[in-house]
């Protein structure tokens, strides 16, 4: 048997608008671009790709299987600007082939810096997907697939036994990604590794006419799969849900790529699709997966350079989240959410300076003009909101000098936090 | 590939960016191979004291050390673009040599100063105040070199004084003009434009093989305001000579208390100089230990300092006249932000250069420098409060100036006159055989 496990991330963040220093609102979020955005993925990519997910699931009865994580930030967007891509995935949890999986509510890097945030975020977001969807997800992933052997252990205290990451050559070696893997230590979690190779070629390099594969047939893409057959339990193809129709255009046929992709792989026989949950239950794990360090799924390095590559990334998310204590202390609602859309990844990675290799890609989603412009919003921002606790709780505004001395040593405060600087798996 | 070079100024004698810029790009082209037969005005005494003593013509030629196929050939005359009419309260900025006059033109000239050495050796040595004479004069020496020089393949002219000269031995010779444009009136002048210097400037555009120009920035400006078929423009960026000098770093450290935000360059109309003060009134507002300085001179230079007291920032705001050498280095070193705010910079070497002394740069978006620097931070030089919030970040938050200082460093580094040089060599061959 060979699976195809899809699995999507529906994110979008709350962008700032421009703030500057000499700012006295506490409006610190672009409304309408946010909606201009949102508007726009729904159109070109959530509602006909949820249109051919519940053709599918309709088609294939039971046969077809898909999972989603949506973040509480995108949730939160499609109840102001598009509450009907909203209803749409709730009708495609109403089919039974979709399963939502877990994550942070804010798509934030909590993990990293505060346990007890992080907690509150995947509780957060659990319930959600309970009043929305009617389902308890059995599987967590963390925001880009951040995951290491810490993150194992912590997602399996909290009750989840299958955690989605990334399949990194480095440290599968020789063993492939398509077998499922535990966690190492005894830690009764089950792994289930992207597989990078086979999902970069659809969100990737699809819709790229200089790509050797190009065009990528649903029948070739079939039978690449049925390769794995024998060699394999799983073809974990997980990716932003946005490779449909917003970062592969429409014109690719990336929809028609999608529809026709089940009906070529059920003519080759033993082949079929399961979601993680089904993946978990149905096949035996194969050997230890183990990270010691910090990976993700991001850029060629899969390491966390994108989000803590440069000083500024460091010391933003190290000043963001000394404010927790006040921030929950002062007990107002809207500084707390406030202060949790901060949290999303997306701010800074739109700080990353890794512009000769992987910067096209970072160009290509970042609204602002340059990192340096980035970081210079978030901190007015942050500063403005730290204004706003109360004093007596408040940190001590970070001053030249103050910050100047924590910048050097500006490192999460988690143990997982160590920067896995020396692994570099070769680029895809 | 033989090149006859027509250009007014050279380092170390230069009052802004062209004579740095003709003196990399040559050196570049040297280091290529190139043949050079550099035409410039009589430079300083130094140069003179060099000069081949059996010359007996207007024209003198030398060859300097660290050139090995570029000849230098000096025509009796010293004059320098860049200065503005209006009052000029400031002591010269360039010394070019120990005995000189100053001869204001008159009439259009009045922007350009001309400088005669008072000490007249051979004949040119006297001339009179009029600047478009000195130009057709230049051009007719220029010409007189170009005959006794012999064969060569195309003729280069750097900025307008020297295009009558470039139009000139390219008619004689039948050679190939390329003209390069590191300024054009529009910059210098904003709307007050010189209709007689705007006329040169197209002559030469319009007349060239190729057009040079120093940035997208520029080339625009070409495009938009001298009519020139853009299918013979090219862009050609400047490089920065000399990137971090040792030597720097072994200067004594300057403590000081106060973070520092340096203007460079001179006071004039087109470097924005109110804009940095307008910035800098509002970055006081917010914070206090700050102090800005404004090095070098120019014709705005008094107007600056009485507006810095009109509105109560005198006491932060230090003017210190021009710098040169060590003290230019010196007040890298002491700085903590470089600003730029130019209303209209063809290209801007001094950012560069304030990156390879380790300071971070606040670069105006009108320059043609910030199409090729990405870890710079930009904006339109008339978004006063945007410089401001840009500033205050910097001096506020360490790890942003880190950022920008570190990477910055290395970017500028990547520059080589070299390979300006060598993208020049293309329009060269573009020029010598057209497609």
């Amino acid at each position: 048997m060979a699976s195809v496990c899809f699995y999507f991330q529906v994110h979008q963040p709350f962008r700032l608008r421009r703030f500057s220093v000499f700012d006295r609102s506490s409006d610190y979020f672009d409304d309408e671009r946010n909606r201009q955005i949102c508007r726009k993925v729904a159109e070109k990519c959530y509602l006909p790709a949820n249109a051919v997910i519940e053709e599918l699931a309709t088609r294939y009865a039971g046969r077809f299987r898909v999972a989603y994580s949506l973040t509480g930030c995108v949730i939160d967007q499609f109840r102001l600007y598009a509450p009907e891509v909203l209803e749409s995935f709730q009708r495609l949890a109403q089919t039974g082939a979709v399963e939502f999986l877990s994550e942070t509510y804010y798509h934030s890097l909590s993990l990293l810096y505060s346990r007890e945030e992080f907690a509150e975020q995947v509780a957060l977001h659990r319930r959600t997907m309970q009043e929305l969807f009617g389902q308890t997800p059995r599987v967590f992933r963390n925001t880009e697939l951040i995951y290491s052997n810490d993150l194992a252990r912590i997602a399996a205290e909290m009750g989840y036994n299958v955690v989605l990451c990334e399949g990194a050559d480095n440290l599968l070696g020789y063993r492939s990604p398509t077998y499922l893997y535990t966690a190492p230590d005894g830690i009764p979690v089950r792994l289930l590794l992207k597989n990078y190779r086979l999902a970069d070629d659809i969100a990737f390099r699809f819709g790229n006419k200089n790509w050797s594969e190009w065009p990528l047939t649903a029948d070739k893409f079939a039978r690449w799969v049925n390769q794995i057959n024998g060699h394999g339990y799983v073809v974990n193809l997980f990716m932003d849900y946005e490779t449909f129709g917003e970062h592969q255009w429409a014109e690719t046929g990336i929809f028609e790529f999608l529809r026709h992709m089940p009906s070529e792989l059920f003519e080759l026989p033993g082949n079929d699709f399961k979601s993680p949950s089904e993946c978990a239950a149905t096949y035996p794990a194969s050997g230890e997966y183990d990270v010691p360090h910090l990976i993700s799924w991001a850029d060629t390095e899969r390491d966390l350079s994108a989000w803590l590559g440069n000083a500024m990334q460091s010391n933003a998310l190290h000043e963001l989240y000394k404010l927790e204590p006040a921030v929950k202390a002062c007990g107002d609602p809207t500084i707390l959410r406030d202060w949790r859309r901060l949290q999303s990844s997306d701010h800074f990675y739109y700080m990353c300076t890794k512009f000769l290799a992987d910067g096209t890609v970072h160009q290509y989603f970042n609204p602002y003009d340059s990192p340096y412009d980035s970081y210079i919003n978030f901190m007015n921002v942050l500063d403005h909101l730290r204004s706003r606790l109360p004093k007596q709780d408040a940190e001590p505004a970070p001053r030249a000098k103050a910050s100047r001395a924590r910048s050097k040593t500006a490192t999460p405060t988690a143990k997982a936090g160590r920067k896995p600087r020396s692994q570099k798996p070769k680029a895809s | 590939m033989k090149v006859f070079m027509l250009g007014w100024e050279f380092p170390p004698f230069i009052s802004g960016g062209l004579g740095t810029a003709c003196y990399g790009l040559t050196k570049g082209l040297d280091h290529l191979g190139t043949e050079i037969i550099f035409v410039l005005p009589r430079g300083p005494e130094k140069l003179q004291l060099e000069t081949s003593p059996t010359t007996s013509q207007a024209a003198s030629q030398r060859r300097l050390g660290t050139f090995r196929y570029t000849r230098f050939r000096t025509v009796d005359a010293v004059i320098r673009p860049y200065v503005s009419p209006g009052v000029e309260d400031e002591p010269e900025p360039v010394a070019v040599g120990a005995r000189r006059a100053k001869v204001r033109a008159k009439g259009p000239a009045e922007r350009v100063r001309i400088i005669a050495a008072s000490s007249s050796e051979g004949p040119g040595g006297h001339y009179g105040g009029d600047l478009f004479y000195e130009v057709e004069r230049y051009a007719g020496l220029a010409c007189e070199i170009a005959a006794s020089e012999g064969d060569f393949d195309l003729v280069h002219a750097h900025d307008w004084m020297t295009y009558p000269a470039g139009i000139a031995v390219a008619d004689m010779t039948g050679k190939p003009l390329v003209v390069h444009v590191h300024s054009t009136e529009f910059d210098r002048s904003g709307v007050h434009v010189n209709q007689r210097i705007y006329d040169i400037e197209r002559a030469g555009m319009t007349r060239a093989q190729r057009v040079i120009c120093v940035s997208h920035f520029t080339r625009s400006i070409v495009l938009q305001h001298y009519g020139v078929d853009p299918r013979k423009v090219d862009v050609v960026y400047n490089a920065v000579e000399e990137n971090g000098t040792p030597e720097s770093r072994t200067l004594p450290p300057i403590t000081h208390d106060e973070k520092i935000v340096l203007f460079l360059g001179r006071i004039t109309m087109q470097k924005g100089p109110e804009y940095f003060l307008a910035a800098a009134k509002r970055v006081l507002e917010v914070m206090g230990n700050v102090r800005f300085i404004m090095a070098g001179s120019g014709d705005m230079t008094r107007r600056m300092i009485e507006l810095a007291h009109q509105t109560g920032i005198g006491h932060k705001v230090l003017f210190t006249g021009f710098l040169r050498g060590d003290d230019v280095r010196r007040v890298f070193r002491m700085a903590d932000l470089y600003v730029m705010p130019s209303v209209s910079e063809p290209f801007g070497i001094a950012p560069l250069e304030a990156l390879a002394n380790d300071v971070p740069v606040l670069i105006s978006k009108q320059s043609g420098v910030s199409e090729i620097l990405s870890h710079a931070l930009k904006v339109d030089f008339w978004d006063v409060d945007e410089m401001a919030n840009k500033i205050i970040a910097v001096l506020r938050h360490p790890p942003l100036q880190a950022t920008l200082r570190d990477h910055g460093s290395i970017e500028v580094r990547r520059l080589s006159w070299v390979d300006s040089a060598r993208s020049c060599l293309k329009v060269y061959e573009t020029a010598v055989s057209p497609a």
